[in-house]
């Protein structure tokens, strides 16, 4: 009885278990509903953060993996960045998209890895969604609610040709992403080129980098 | 209106007028939202340089060395200020609800938690619905116009600053006629409002490029979000630049803006 209930059967049951269920949800996912989904990527991300205290505590290592594990596979980031540079995306080359992908994820990662750290007793409210079952492109807006005023929070997501979503933009407030970088990277690239763009991109995220040290 | 007031409408309403003619920027590179632009900038770092030397750190030193229950209670009070004018300004926007309940709040929260200084009301599920002078005109289709930077108040609009004799007209600390007790009240004012600011302001320099379009950018969504109440019509969407990497170069269109506008002629 002891050995059938040492600590390595019973890991191995839990881990089937959680596989099992895993299972279970990634089958669920291929016809999930967009508010379904961003709740429930939403909740995963929180409760992540919750469980690990470092997080908490600004460790940007440890935040740059959550990002990497529970967020990016959730967007589609070459579009969020395709649709900041503007029109100037499509003059670069595949060399530069990629550097300006990296550049920007690092700014974003660094600059909201502050609000990670707030997160405590917050919890998201999906508000009911306004689109037809088959609509492609979606908005979905929640709501943050812990202590103090509701904050809104919305998202843009998008259906891709396996039929999960990932999310391209995201409002604050009302405060769209894209949109707020759209006019600072086109005035970079109109003055100073794509490269001109990418490095002053680098530069922000040097100092920032040096300013958290 | 006491002749005085009438007055001081007159001199910033010329002021005004003159800093629109010096400042408006021509050529290409024009933003349509923002035809004052190097107006806007020159007092964006004239204000920036203030709040730097003297502001920022006065609110530093206020969010540290003052106990949180009195700085909760300092933004308790002047938000429950707001508050009031929140109630007219649902009423004037003929939101019968937010009215009722922004007057309830107002009326727990001044008596029961004395002053306002207790925020009873959420405590009670009571929530806000903030609505000031600009937003009522804003709800009844007055569009925001021009950006504009004003000196000390900081971004506004040309809709949200022509509001600014009505706020101060009916600025509920204008009950108390000592100069010293006003006086007071606006630099506490001032103070707690910088304080709330600091996260928000730290992020912006860590996320910004150009510090002046991004603050400027923000306000203008912040802004219409408001007037919306966080429901602004769906109709901005983005062109996705990524999805058409293998077309030819030669139908490369200039601007969303000019694509959004294809696709609706089409």
């Amino acid at each position: 009885m002891s050995s059938f209930l040492s600590r390595r059967t019973f890991s191995t049951l839990s881990l089937s278990i959680v596989g099992a269920l895993s299972l279970c949800a990634r089958t669920y996912a291929a016809d999930e509903a967009a508010d379904a989904f961003v709740n429930r990527i939403s909740t995963d991300i929180l409760d992540a953060i919750r469980a690990d205290k470092s997080i908490g505590n600004g460790d940007i290592s440890k935040i740059v993996i959550l990002v990497d594990k529970r967020v990016m596979p959730n967007v589609n980031f070459l579009r969020m960045t395709a649709s900041a540079v503007g029109p100037g995306w499509r003059k670069a080359t595949p060399e530069q998209q990629k550097r300006l992908q990296e550049e920007f994820k690092i700014l974003l990662v660094r600059t909201y890895s502050g609000a990670l750290g707030q997160v405590s007793d917050q919890t998201i409210s999906v508000k009911p969604l306004r689109a037809a079952a088959d609509d492609k492109e979606v908005l979905v807006r929640t709501e943050v609610r812990g202590k103090g005023d509701p904050i809104q929070l919305d998202y843009r997501v998008e259906k891709t040709t396996d039929g999960s979503w990932k999310v391209y933009n995201m409002n604050v407030m009302g405060i769209w992403l894209v949109e707020n970088y759209k006019t600072q990277f086109a005035q970079e690239i109109n003055a100073k080129g794509v490269d001109g763009l990418i490095a002053s991109l680098a530069d922000r995220n040097k100092t920032n980098a040096k300013a958290s040290k | 209106m006491s002749v005085l007031l009438k007055r001081r409408c007159w001199a910033v309403t010329l002021l005004s007028l003159a800093l629109l003619s010096a400042g408006c920027a021509t050529g290409p590179n024009a933003n349509p939202k923002d035809p004052l632009e190097p107006m806007n900038r020159g007092i964006y770092s004239f204000n920036d340089t203030l709040d730097e030397k003297f502001l920022k750190p006065v609110s530093i030193t206020y969010k540290e060395h003052t106990p949180k229950l009195v700085q909760t209670g300092v933004r308790n009070f002047f938000r429950n200020l707001a508050d009031m004018l929140s109630v007219l300004n649902n009423g004037l926007q003929l939101k019968g609800r937010e009215t009722a309940e922004s007057l309830i709040r107002v009326t727990v929260n001044s008596f029961i938690g004395i002053y306002g200084i207790f925020d009873v009301a959420t405590e009670i599920g009571l929530e806000r619905h903030s609505e000031d002078f600009g937003q009522t005109l804003g709800y009844w289709g007055v569009p925001d116009g021009p950006y504009l930077v004003l000196p000390l108040f900081g971004p506004s609009s040309v809709r949200d600053s022509s509001v600014l004799p009505l706020e101060y007209v009916y600025d509920p600390t204008s009950v108390y006629h000592l100069v010293y007790v006003r006086s007071t009240l606006l630099a506490a004012r001032v103070v707690d409002k910088r304080a709330g600011l600091l996260q928000t302001t730290d992020l912006l320099s860590d996320a910004a490029i150009d510090k002046y379009s991004f603050a400027r950018d923000s306000y203008l969504q912040f802004r219409r979000n408001q007037v919306f109440d966080g429901n602004p019509p769906d109709d901005d969407q983005l062109e996705d630049p990524s999805a058409e990497i293998s077309q030819p170069a030669d139908i490369y269109v200039p601007s969303a803006k000019h694509a959004t506008l294809a696709l609706k002629i089409n």
